[in-house]
């Protein structure tokens, strides 16, 4: 009995490695010690109303930047190790089958459970107020969302103690990533772990697209609407044409693995081509997903630190439309090198120089908003200003790329890897960054310390450059991508070095940033006012942190920037601020399903991932029927009375009479 | 209060509008989920690595059979939209049934169908075209066997609550969920079996 048990501990969990043991230990005192100050504090109660059930936009856009965060700091902890091993020559820190798993696990963590999240972070708390809205279209979905995101990553990050990690790299490419290579359950994490939050993304793409074209305030034309909405919805349109794709790929290398099909095997007729096609086809507009957000949040940031209205609303709409749309046509440029002749090849390298033109349109109006502004540089602007030399090497390095002929020298070198995190690094995640500051005080009320935020800013630019530009020279000198160790012979130790100092100050940097949140805690002032940056848009309307049911009354739009226009005629004194009625407010009511019904989900997963039916089926069951009582039920709504909406008003420092 | 969605005049959209624009949506995102699937179809329809292929398993006289059943379910899902229409509960009910029926027996006739090529050696792991094949067909089945669960807790609540803006909007979203079903069916018959044989 004993012996039994002590083998399948030793095939079940991951064992050998210090570094897992080390994990171990911190996952297991980290559960304890947040049960136990739940139940100390009498929290658990409190926790479930207010949190886990909650169908509150702000609310889940907050779960989601916080989980967020902490795969930043798991994908990081990967990135720091991978560059500790490259360090120096002939390393002996990590083993060639470590190296693969950490990569893997870095990129697949970092682009779906660092990236995308804190994206539909910044959609949540912000785009209803935005669009001067209540709530989402569809509030119930969208907590649905988050939570099934939240058992994907969760299943995925599991994978680290608990049966081995994938090695496959983040698209998991077969043949290697079938059973035949790859028999260990690390690959059905990966499945598990990403199709159950890609369904999750799936329906927020659905949910934002209705939001957005159906819920927005009266008077709020397509033509007045924000341009981070507009972002957020050609980002939607993408996302709903391209994570099907993604679906399916995913279900049939589920089924190769699981079922014993032939779809990319290498016997039995099978065709591995046929995934790395289906999954850029995905992988491609993947990038520009999340990219286009970023687009948004310059563009507001820009306008309201130069004190100007954006310049060339139109081309800005329009450049994104045509990116999300060229971005579904470039897909094999991911593999210029893998004999699809050269008339595929010139076709795809032309679609891909022309996502350049839009994207200039778009650099080339934020400079044009700045020009003759009155520009003051809080964090936010910082960063944006930051961004755009960023923006204009990768962009310049990415159509080198693009070259065809040029290509079959940087295909998967070190140029690519600097390439492809200029882009993501410093066009998306430092994009976000830029609208985590902005938005902070409509978030949570306060504004992060400026002086603690701009030391952060510093250390992850040097941090970068240092990081990531001597790895485009390191390509062309032939180090390739994906290598865990290098000989002294080379020639490529002081570069390497160089970019590990860059890593590790990143890491630095994050850390200053997590103590900017708890200094800006401690020594909290709160914002009264709602618009502290003297912000355009409507979501500064209201006081912050946004009350529950956001507007007191719905807003009337009148123009674009209709908030700053609202403010310069009452300063003009052409306008009163109106007196309001206010009416009783339909609200959705909170629901235990959504998390319910995800963890279900994981139970499916996981089953499914260690072939136990026992668990799976019964997770299925219970998948089943948790959509059944949703279906059955029809008590979904209530309403606040004025009562209650003049206490909360009151509460926030506005009184309405 | 029984229905939140009629009569208050607050400003906030029309519920029921708002869920069929989203399925619309979904129903694209599906559109685009077979489309993937019969591209993989089409990819892999030669290779058969030495072992039968279409032309030596199909029988076509039950595809005819069972096209036939879910194409006419099709139309009784319009009846009963029609009689939902006239407010007429019962007819209502009734045709839902029939489609349920006519549904439960399409699959039937499915789940014949692969238990037959089974038989004859034709499994999944076979070769990559009959993985493509399942795969694709199964889908579809699957499909079709969630429409059959929806429309019977649909009848249901029909049978509880009557036709209100809420169970009409469900069952517009059915009858369209079950037209779309019969389009890709169309699909699957003329790509993988008439295609198939010829
Ligand atoms: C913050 C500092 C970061 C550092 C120091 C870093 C470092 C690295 C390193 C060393 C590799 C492995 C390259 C190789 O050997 O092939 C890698 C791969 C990768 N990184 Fe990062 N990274 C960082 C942030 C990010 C971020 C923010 C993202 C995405 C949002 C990202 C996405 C990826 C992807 C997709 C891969 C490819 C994984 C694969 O080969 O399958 N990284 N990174
Ligand atoms: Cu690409």
């Amino acid at each position: 009995m004993w012996e039994s048990v002590k083998e399948f501990a030793s095939e079940f969990f991951v064992t050998g490695d210090p570094l897992i043991y080390g994990a171990d230990v911190s996952i297991v005192l980290s559960m304890i010690a947040i049960v136990s100050v739940l139940t100390y504090f009498k929290k658990w109660g409190w926790l479930w109303r207010e949190w886990l059930t909650t169908v509150d936009h702000k609310k889940i856009g907050i779960m989601y930047i916080l989980a967020s965060v902490l795969m930043l700091f798991r994908g990081g902890v990967d990135a720091l190790l991978m560059r500790a091993q490259l360090a120096m020559p002939e390393m002996q820190f990590l083993s060639g089958d470590h190296y693969n798993q950490i990569f893997t696990t870095h990129g697949v963590i970092m682009i779906l459970f660092m990236a995308m999240p804190l994206m539909f972070g910044l959609f949540n708390v912000i785009v209803p107020l935005q669009l001067g809205a209540r709530d989402v279209a569809f509030p119930f979905l969208n907590a649905l969302s988050f939570w099934l995101f939240f058992s994907g990553a969760m299943l995925f990050n599991l994978s680290f103690v608990i049966g081995g990690s994938p090695d496959a790299g983040w698209l998991a490419y077969p043949p290697y990533s079938e059973l035949a290579f790859n028999p260990g359950p690390g690959q059905d994490f990966y499945i598990w772990g990403i199709q159950i939050s890609g369904i999750g993304s799936l329906m927020t793409g659905i949910n934002f697209i209705v939001t957005i074209l159906k819920v927005r305030a009266p008077g709020m034309t397509l033509m007045k609407m924000p341009m981070f909405s507009w972002s957020v919805l050609s980002s939607c349109i993408a996302i709903v044409f391209a994570f099907p794709i993604l679906t399916v790929t995913l279900a049939l290398l589920f089924i190769d693995r699981y079922l014993g099909g032939h779809f990319f095997t290498l016997d039995g007729g099978g065709n591995p081509m046929m995934y790395i096609n289906l999954i850029w086809m995905w992988g491609h507009p993947e990038v520009y997903i999340i990219v286009l957000p970023a687009f948004g949040i310059f563009s507001e940031i820009v306008a309201t630190f130069s004190r100007k209205k954006l310049f060339g609303y139109k081309s800005m709409v329009f450049a994104m439309i045509i990116i999300s749309v060229l971005s579904f046509l470039v897909w094999a440029h991911h593999f210029f090198t893998m004999g699809s002749g050269a008339d595929v090849n010139a076709f795809f390298a032309v679609t891909t120089m022309l996502i350049a033109i839009p994207t200039g349109v778009k650099v080339f109006n934020w400079l044009f908003t700045m020009f003759r502004g009155k520009i003051t540089f809080e964090t936010p602007m910082l960063w944006t200003v930051g961004i755009i030399p960023n923006f204009v090497i990768g962009g310049m390095t990415g159509v080198l790329l693009s070259v065809a002929p040029a290509d079959f020298q940087y295909h998967n070198s070190y140029f690519l890897v600097a390439h492809f995190h200029q882009v993501i690094i410093a066009g998306v995640v430092f994009g976000f960054f830029a609208g985590l500051y902005y938005w902070w005080p409509k978030i949570f009320g306060f504004k992060l310390n400026e002086r603690i935020g701009r030391w952060a800013f510093w250390l992850w630019n040097i941090g970068f450059y240092l990081c990531f530009m001597p790895q485009y020279a390191l390509g062309l000198m032939g180090m390739t991508r994906r290598l865990y160790t290098y000989g002294w012979d080379k020639g490529w130790f002081e570069m390497n070095l160089v970019s590990t100092i860059g890593a590790v100050i990143m890491g630095a940097a994050f850390l200053v940033q997590i103590w900017d949140i708890a200094h800006s805690i401690k020594h909290m002032k709160r914002d009264t006012t709602g618009d502290p940056w003297n912000a355009r848009t409507l979501e500064w309307s209201i006081p912050s942190p946004a009350p529950f049911y956001n507007f007191a009354v719905m807003p009337q739009v009148t123009s674009q920037d209709d908030w700053h226009e609202r403010k310069l005629r009452i300063e003009q004194g052409l306008e009163k601020p109106a007196k309001v009625e206010l009416e009783p407010i339909h609200m959705p009511k909170n629901s235990g399903i959504p998390i319910v019904m995800s963890m279900f989900w994981f139970f499916v997963g996981f089953g499914l991932i260690f072939d136990w039916l026992w668990m799976a089926v019964p997770g299925f069951i219970g998948v089943i029927g948790c959509m059944v009582v949703h279906s059955f039920n029809y008590d979904t709504d209530y309403y606040v009375t004025v009562e209650e909406i003049k206490r909360t008003e009151a509460e926030a420092g506005r009184v309405i009479t | 209060m029984a229905n939140v969605n009629a009569g208050h005049h607050d400003h906030h959209p029309d519920q029921e509008e708002l869920r069929t624009f989203a399925f619309w949506i979904y129903l694209m995102t599906d559109v685009i989920l077979f489309a993937t699937l019969f591209a993989t179809y089409i990819v892999l329809q030669g290779s058969t690595d030495g072992g039968p292929g279409p032309k030596d398993l199909f029988q076509m006289n039950g595809i005819y059979a069972s096209t036939f059943i879910l194409l006419t379910s099709s139309f009784t899902s319009g009846l009963a939209i029609l009689a939902m229409n006239k407010g007429n509960r019962l007819a209502l009910m009734n045709w839902l049934g029939v489609t349920v029926f006519l549904g439960a027996s399409f699959l039937f006739l499915e789940i014949n169908e692969f238990m037959h090529l089974v038989s004859e050696g034709a499994t999944i792991s076979t070769s990559a075209f009959w993985t493509a094949f399942y795969t694709l067909v199964g889908t579809h089945g699957l499909h079709v066997a969630l429409g059959l669960g929806w429309m019977i807790i649909l009848i249901m609540q029909i049978a509880k609550r009557g036709i209100t803006p809420v169970t009409k909007r469900k069952v517009n979203i059915i009858s369209l969920f079950w037209h779309f079903l019969d389009v890709v069916w169309i699909f699957v018959f003329t790509i993988v079996y008439v295609m198939g044989v010829n």
